[in-house]
């Protein structure tokens, strides 16, 4: 380490009624990757805003190499050499990687040369990518591509990356991490935010630890353990999920050659996908997100008309029931977008507790709706879920993330299914309500239910379910137990890295 | 600077005082209209809300504003469902007039019988008649995923010549003297509207308050109120919890045409009396404005139903007693809209004024 970059002293960002960042100081030093690590709402996101000039802070200054820096806009940040690839993805589906690339650019140079640099940027870090393909047919570890080398023609200082490695399988963090160590050979440095605790020791030199907006603490990753980073984010020790039952019975689901078209032309097509399971289990479905995860739930809770036979509980033919007739069997579902899809976002909790619990909650009487039980159903989750909220009368999305999220699985799991199927149950969630709701997933199981956990959080999966299978490009892999699976097999299953073959065959042509 | 920012819950308070200011700022910048156009602002604005509830003539426009009222609020209820519901159904003129050409051909069938079965059987054929006008889109959408509001709009003026054939070809009054348009119901009592013709009362305005009390309680407390309301705040939502979205699309355009429809049968068999060229006036486009000045909700719809009805007819006041042009009251009429549409904004979003140069 030769100086520092960039100096952050006293940042202070309060919005109505939370303040995000309180008093936030920290020094990133010139080719050092140095982690910025806390929960969700921890307030990374708006400290890194702030460094890209996308939120103006109330108090406190930076200094980039010595002198005062206070961009207004991400075009000043840019132009003082700050590059950031964000969580989620601005890319256009329907146009090619060059012309997505140029999109971000001051300037941007002929579509010929700029192809060519394209070319030259991806082989020299080591980062695949054919700059003619559409960005629509990428996997999201290839459109992460398409975002840092959009990044890097910009020749950055300072790369901020936002979860990169929340979209990619472990074969790809390890392609993206050897780029990164690369950069810092190079004299950029790199600001990292993740709550994955393996990553941040293998990767960084310093990490900055955020609880609640404030700077709690400093350390070298590499000489701390991951739960003593893990303790300093939550601010207590961890509980770990206790499983009761390991006893399986029936089959209470079977999916057998199940094909299915997307309703939306960027979808995913679910190809030929048989797997089964029983009262008792918890099957983990993995893979890296838009491989086939909302397809694949949007046909098992009845959404999408799904083939005759394909589906079948307990035996009997459920493939051509529609989301109530299936909720009448106890087949429910919880989808992972939870504004606007699991939950109506100007609704109230009460009516967002009968979107989906009229049927098994008898909410309903000839058509007239039992206002006073739906109330109470609502009141009923959010006690036994902890959702932190003034009342039922509130509007969904007057949640926070996490506590939205705990209310939409609740909402599920007090229905009793006997079939529930879960995406990306604790996405967004603080680690305390994540434990509390992977615990109530296992509690369900050994009650008798089967469930289905589709999930990118591997660590998550491989806590919780019993059996593992992986979603890549529509397929599913072969179901494995968990027991005894290593990181690399998952890997493997999850298709290894993406689009290897692809850019090297573009790269010839 | 000014800046907006979203509520973390939509304002209540101000859903019910935006349509009270939106008017109170029409008031406003009509009277600046007006003075423009050379008349005292005042006058204008006393002759359009206070001259037809309390002014000398009150005795007869009262009356009117029950008549005019009548079809705005029916139509509107209808056209309220589908707008929750993210379904525009812009066509409602055409489906009020296929709907009174319906009615009206039944009970020109029956001349001159004397049954009270006759009226019955008209109201049954307004409503289907606009049920089967709004079924085109319907199932047009349905089937090919075409717009609803193109395909509705286009056919109100398919409608309007289907009207001017009907009041110069089949349905022209044999007794007519070569005149157009068909016999006047007014003269046929058993298929005739009105209740009391002296109080503007007519069978319109009943339905409209069975209407309003009807789509009040099936927004409020049945799961097909629920469903329609889920579908427009949130259309993926609603596939999740198992709505059937061609059912909703049929029951809602389906359910307007048939309101439209109704609206057509008692206008032309009361207030307007007989089928005829010019029998249709933009009632089913003025209710568009009636269902957001009403925010989509029953009560709010029969309230805005009653103001529009007064600006219309107090409009026509100001035309007669102080020489405005007609176009100038439909843009005070356009401007009711716009001002709503604009204040909508604030229940969901509130205004921030930030001082320039902290940054």
């Amino acid at each position: 380490m030769t100086g520092i970059l960039l100096s952050i002293s006293g940042l202070t960002k309060a919005y109505p009624g939370v303040v995000a960042n309180d008093d936030v100081s920290f020094d990133i030093g010139e080719s050092e990757v140095h982690a910025l690590l806390g929960e969700n709402g921890a307030g990374k996101s708006t400290l890194v805003k702030m460094i890209y000039g996308l939120v103006k802070p109330d108090s406190g200054s930076m200094k980039w190499k010595g002198q005062p820096f206070a961009p207004a806009e991400p075009k000043a940040a840019r132009t003082a050499g700050v590059a950031m690839v964000f969580q989620h993805f601005s890319l256009f589906d329907a146009l090619k990687v060059s012309e997505n690339v140029a999109l971000g650019m001051e300037n941007p140079p002929r579509m010929r040369d700029l192809a060519h640099k394209i070319r030259n940027v991806s082989e020299t870090y080591g980062l695949p990518l054919d700059p003619n393909r559409t960005v629509g047919d990428l996997s999201a570890g290839e459109r992460q591509r398409v975002e840092i080398i959009r990044c890097l023609l910009q020749d950055p200082k300072l790369l901020i990356m936002d979860e990169p490695t929340s979209v990619l399988t472990p074969q790809e963090v390890d392609i993206l991490f050897a780029t990164l160590n690369r950069l810092k050979a190079e004299g950029t440095s790199i600001l990292y935010i993740s709550h994955k605790l393996e990553e941040i020791r293998k990767l960084c030199d310093h990490a900055t630890i955020l609880r609640l907006g404030k700077n709690v603490g400093e350390c070298i990753p590499a000489e701390t353990s991951a739960r003593e980073m893990a303790e300093l984010m939550v601010g207590d020790a961890l509980q770990t999920p206790m499983r009761k039952n390991e006893k399986t019975g029936e089959a209470m689901l079977e999916v057998s050659g199940l094909s299915l078209q997307p309703s939306n032309p960027y979808g995913t097509t679910l190809k030929n996908i048989h797997f089964t399971v029983h009262a008792g289990e918890i099957l983990g479905l993995g893979g890296v997100a838009g491989n086939g995860q909302d397809e694949l739930l949007a046909a098992l809770s009845g959404e999408v008309s799904t083939p005759q036979y394909a589906i079948k509980f307990k035996g009997q033919d459920v493939a051509s029931l529609k989301p109530n007739a299936r909720r009448t069997l106890g087949i429910l579902a919880a989808p992972e977008e939870r504004l606007g899809h699991a939950a109506a976002p100007n609704m109230s909790l009460t009516e967002n507790a009968l979107l989906t619990g009229a049927i098994r909650e008898n909410l309903t009487s000839n058509g007239f709706v039992n206002w006073p039980a739906t109330m109470s159903f609502a009141k009923k989750i959010i006690t036994t879920f902890d959702v932190r909220t003034p009342g039922p009368h509130v509007a969904a999305r007057a949640l926070s993330g996490g506590n939205l999220q705990k209310f939409v699985v609740g909402r599920e799991v007090l229905q009793r299914p006997k079939v529930l199927i879960v995406n990306q149950p604790t996405w967004g969630v603080d680690a305390a309500a994540a434990a509390a709701i992977r615990q109530a997933l296992l509690d369900l199981a050994a009650e008798g239910a089967a469930i289905i956990v589709i999930s990118q959080d591997l660590d998550e999966l491989m806590e919780i379910s019993d059996h593992f299978g992986a979603l890549n490009e529509g397929r599913l892999s072969e179901i494995r137990s968990t027991a005894g699976l290593s990181i690399d097999e998952i890997g493997l299953m999850m298709g290894g890295a993406h689009g290897m073959e692809a850019a090297h065959v573009g790269a010839n042509a | 600077m000014i800046t907006l920012e979203k509520r973390p819950m939509p304002s209540r308070l101000l859903s019910i005082a935006t349509p009270v200011i939106a008017v109170v700022i029409t008031m406003i910048a009509g009277g600046l209209l007006f003075y423009a156009l050379g008349k005292s602002p005042f006058e204008a604005i006393r002759t359009i809300f206070w001259d037809p509830i309390f002014g000398e003539f009150a005795f007869y426009y009262r009356p009117q504003l029950l008549v005019k009222g009548a079809p705005l609020i029916l139509i509107a209820i209808g056209l309220s469902l589908g707008f929750k519901a993210g379904i525009w159904n812009i066509g409602a003129e055409g489906q009020y007039i296929i709907g009174g050409i319906c009615g009206a051909g039944i009970g020109l069938a029956f001349y001159p019988l004397n049954s009270f079965l006759v009226f019955p059987l008209m109201i049954l054929a307004g409503a289907f008649g606009g049920w089967a006008w709004a079924m085109i889109p319907a199932l047009l959408k349905v089937k090919f995923n075409t717009n609803e509001i193109l395909v509705s709009l286009m056919l109100v003026y398919v409608a309007e010549q289907v009207l001017a054939s009907m009041s110069l070809g089949l349905l022209k009054n044999p007794e007519g003297h070569g005149f157009p348009g068909s016999r006047n119901f007014n003269d046929y009592p058993s298929g005739n509207s009105w209740i009391n013709e002296a109080a503007g009362l007519h069978w319109g305005m009943a339905f409209a308050f069975i209407a309003v009390i009807f789509a009040y309680v099936l927004l409020n407390r049945h799961i097909l109120g629920f469903n329609i309301r889920l579908t427009g705040e949130a259309s993926r939502a609603a596939r999740f919890s198992g709505v059937n979205p061609t059912r909703l699309i049929l029951f809602c355009l389906g359910s307007s045409g048939a309101l439209a429809g109704l609206a057509g049968l008692f206008e032309i068999s009361g207030p307007s009396g007989q089928v005829s060229i010019d029998f249709n006036v933009g009632y089913g486009f003025t209710a568009i404005i009636v269902a957001f000045l009403g925010r989509l909700h029953p009560i709010g719809i029969l309230l805005a139903g009653l103001l529009m009805a007064l600006t219309y007819i107090g409009g026509e006041i100001a035309q007669g007693n102080l020489g405005l042009p007609s176009a100038a009251i439909q843009v005070f009429q356009g401007m009711l809209l716009f001002f709503l549409l604009a204040l909508d904004l604030l229940t969901n979003y509130r205004v921030k004024v930030a001082v320039k140069g902290v940054t």
